[in-house]
């Protein structure tokens, strides 16, 4: 399952369409597992009438989230170690989600091969809501 | 800030799982876990920030007695100027030593780190605040390591 570094080279891709439509019970569902019960996600009118958005929007750790589900799909259970990301546009409910990661580096520390990688999650109109970097281990 | 105890257990990782769409067993199938290179079940590797479960004091969590910012009778709970679009998420940087588990019980800490400001067309001035926290395993180890930017804005993020 793991990655190969003698199978990959510098840019190659690897992309999941993430969430399709995302629900505001989704929404709901990363709230209670996560804990974090800010109105911003959950409660409509609150956001609406109170912070002047114009619908609750997704926890910026929901995008990472579900980004984080491609990664671990691309390198393999337990591998990562290192994951970092930026939030640069608000998800929506009703958004569809593609996750990309695509190969910056192969590299040896330590006697371990890794792999860098470079993020990108964009949004059903291309608009990058998410960038980011990971690092995973690799076989030879 | 106080350190918090985390105890990581199946049912929470399962629930996670489930609220990012992850359908992968080596979340929630202790048999199938086993089978893999993980050996056992494993968190996903945003699970960790769900240590706010275990913050007794989290802010963003309703607590009996006392005022909700959230809608109720009214828009808001509470009274006067709405903390206008509030703190948004910036960043979320993690470092993994160890991936946690089922019957890790963590030790965490949080500590501030570099604050900074800059001006934006779309929100106005934005306050920026780091903060670093580290996870410790049940022997002392650093398991995990993470980096937080929050950003306070001076007004909602403008849409288009």
């Amino acid at each position: 399952m793991a990655l190969k570094a003698s199978a990959l080279k510098v840019g190659d891709t690897h992309s999941e369409r993430v969430v399709d439509n995302l629900s505001r019970t989704q929404i709901v569902q990363y709230a209670g597992s996560s804990g974090d019960y800010n109105p911003l996600h959950t409660d409509e009118i609150y956001t609406v009438q109170k912070a002047g958005y114009p619908s609750v929007f997704a926890h910026g750790m929901l995008t990472m989230g579900l980004t984080g589900k491609m990664l671990t799909n691309y390198v393999g259970d337990g591998r990562l170690t290192k994951f970092g990301v930026r939030f640069t546009n608000q998800v929506w409910p009703g958004d569809t989600l593609d996750a990309s990661a695509t190969v910056a580096a192969i590299r040896e520390e330590g006697g371990v091969k890794l792999v860098d990688l470079t993020l990108s999650t964009v949004n059903q109109d291309g608009t990058e809501v998410m960038t980011g970097n990971a690092t995973a281990r690799i076989d030879p | 800030m106080a350190k918090i105890t985390f105890p990581v257990e199946a049912s929470h990782i399962m629930m996670f799982a489930r609220s990012i769409g992850d359908t992968n067993p080596v979340y929630y199938d202790a048999e199938a876990a086993k089978k893999t290179e993980a050996g056992g079940i494993i968190a996903p590797p945003s699970f960790a920030q769900s240590v706010a479960q275990f913050n007794p004091d989290y802010f963003l969590r309703p607590k009996p007695g006392q005022p909700w910012f959230g809608s109720g009778k009214t828009a808001s709970g509470v009274e006067g100027k709405a903390s206008s679009s509030g703190g948004l998420h910036a960043e979320q940087h993690f470092e993994f030593h160890r991936h946690i588990g089922p019957g890790d019980v963590l030790t965490v800490e949080t500590k501030p780190g570099a604050s900074w400001e800059k001006e934006s067309k779309r929100a106005g001035k934005l306050m920026f605040r780091e903060s670093i926290t580290e996870y410790r395993d049940q022997n002392g180890n650093l398991v995990i390591t993470a980096r937080s930017v929050g950003v306070t804005t001076e007004r909602p993020v403008s849409q288009g």
